[in-house]
């Protein structure tokens, strides 16, 4: 395996407010890391840092140039049909068939020609991760995308996601708040607190599978109880 | 409570008919129509005389001799080419200086105030300047409707592009957009709704300002076709380049919203035939 990213040290700061103290990071192609963590503590800073949407204040990143990235709003372009919006950031000539394919992995195949306005959040949620998986990259990182989605959409959406990186391979990181989700979709559950990673979960595939797994439901109860909600607390 | 009660229809009350389709298009247009032919008739019986109103026929008469004498297109045609001339002129200064102030900080500390200042004139002031200037050549015209129609096009095209979601600006960036692709693909299309507003206001400027101008100061043109006509007290002549100025101001706006409309396809407020 070859690696995703490295981030050693890291720390970010907004004036005189230190977010990120000194992080390390480091996730594998075709790992799944999902981070956890109280609202405030940082881990959206964290992604941005590593989308190189802002600038750290010290440590270093290891990693691609560009990963990709989706947001918790889908951040679709609405004067573009859907094929456009997937093949934003491709320079090929053919990139209304890879546009096309990426649609089609999401189960929005048939919709290359339809304007974002109309689909629904979960379509366009999904036309997102498209947008994301059509750069082949190596790194993804995903903001609580599934956040604004009913609990059914979900599911769906939590598993079309699995299936996909199954197969692209990149290495994801993914902040969420929900802790099944972590535990259905982590090879790894990482709880973020003080600026830095505080804990770290392996989960095994057996935890994965169910919900009602005796390794699941401990992990569920240690992730609970280290973001101070604990089931006894 | 009995079945009865639950069952019965929820009968809503009745909505008055409404009127059928083609008087629901005719309607309108039946107070113009009358309006017209009342002044036809007063007009032909004498009651107005025709040097304060000529009868709309005769009006129409005049346009038809003016157009076979030879007189009346090639004016038009120099109207409409100053009009061009002015709105491409002052469209381009003020969509260049609107993106060079909506982009980049500087460009609008330093160029904001000055065109605010210069906006707070009402262009028609200029018009005794621009004469002493430019005298009543092509020149003084069309600088005219480039100065009118500058403003409202740089203060939409600022305006639009500040108003581009910066989330969507961000994705860009994250998508690794060249400069030139983000303004493109993202910055471009986020402010036409508002530059495209700021066309349609600016095609009405423009048609104020050749209108003066022409009136005013010129030896060519529809406006100058109607002051000569005063001197001769034509009123059938003045009718009818009013007439002709509202057609073309009209013709003007279609062709703005038909603009919108094919631009803009996929805004909500402008949706049509989009869905597939
Ligand atoms: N642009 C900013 N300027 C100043 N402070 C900021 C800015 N963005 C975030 N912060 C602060 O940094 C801290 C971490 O914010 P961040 O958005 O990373 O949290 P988070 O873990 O993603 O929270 P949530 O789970 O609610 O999304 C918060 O205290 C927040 O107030
Ligand atoms: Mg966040």
């Amino acid at each position: 395996m070859t690696e995703a990213v490295t981030v050693r040290g890291l720390r970010r700061a907004y004036g005189d407010r230190v977010v990120i103290r000194s992080l390390d990071l480091h996730i594998e192609r075709g790992e799944f890391v999902v981070l956890l963590g109280e609202s405030g503590c940082g881990k959206t800073t964290l992604l941005r840092a590593l989308a190189g949407l802002d600038p750290i204040d010290g440590g270093r990143i290891d990693g691609p140039p560009r990963p990709a990235v989706v947001f918790q709003e889908h951040r679709l372009l609405p004067w573009d049909p859907l094929w456009r919006n997937v093949s934003l950031g491709l320079s090929e000539k053919d990139s209304r068939q890879l546009a096309g394919a990426a649609l089609a992995e999401v189960g929005l195949g048939d919709r290359l020609d339809d304007w974002p306005r109309n689909l629904s959040g979960g379509q366009a949620q999904r036309v997102a991760l498209a947008r994301a998986l059509v750069q082949q990259p190596q790194l993804l990182l995903l903001d609580e995308p599934f956040a604004a989605l009913d609990a059914l959409t979900r599911i769906k959406m939590q598993s079309l996601v699995k299936a996909l990186v199954r197969k692209h391979q990149p290495g994801v990181l993914l902040v969420t708040h929900d802790v099944d989700e972590a535990i259905t979709l982590g090879d790894r559950a990482l709880v973020m607190r003080e600026g830095a990673i505080a804990r770290t979960y392996a989960i095994s595939a057996a935890a994965n599978g169910h919900r009602s797994h005796p390794e699941a439901i401990e992990l569920r109860d240690r992730l609970l109880a280290d973001l101070g909600v604990g089931a006894d607390a | 409570m009995s079945d009865l009660a639950i069952a019965a229809p929820v009968r809503a009350k009745r909505l008055p008919r409404q009127p059928r389709f083609a008087v629901r298009r005719l309607l309108p247009w039946l107070v113009p129509v009358l309006l017209l032919l009342a002044w036809e008739a007063l007009a032909r019986f004498g009651k107005i005389p025709p040097y304060i109103l000529p009868a709309p026929t005769k009006v129409m008469l005049t346009g038809v001799a003016l157009v076979q004498d030879g007189t009346l297109i090639p004016d038009i045609g120099i109207s409409l080419l100053r009009a061009a001339s002015g709105f491409a002129i002052g469209g381009a200064i003020g969509f260049g200086l609107g993106v060079a102030v909506g982009f980049s900080r500087t460009a609008g500390l330093l160029l904001d105030r000055t065109v605010l200042m210069l906006r707070a004139i009402p262009f028609l002031a200029v018009l005794p300047l621009v004469i002493v200037w430019l005298g009543i050549g092509e020149g003084a015209k069309i600088f005219l409707v480039a100065f009118g129609v500058t403003f409202p096009i740089y203060m939409n095209t600022v305006l639009g592009i500040r108003q581009v979601d910066p989330k969507l600006v961000e994705l860009g960036k994250v998508t690794g957009l060249s400069t030139w692709m983000l303004i493109r693909r993202i910055i471009l299309p986020g402010a036409l709704p508002s530059i495209l507003n700021g066309v349609r206001y600016a095609l009405a400027t423009a048609w104020l300002a050749l209108v003066v101008a022409e009136t005013i100061a010129a030896s060519s043109g529809i406006g100058f076709l109607a002051m000569d006509a005063r001197e001769f007290l034509r009123t059938d002549v003045i009718v009818l380049v009013i007439v002709i100025y509202a057609a073309i101001g009209v013709a003007a706006d279609s062709v703005a919203r038909l603009l919108e409309r094919r631009l803009l396809a996929w805004h909500p407020n402008y949706a049509g035939e989009t869905r597939r």
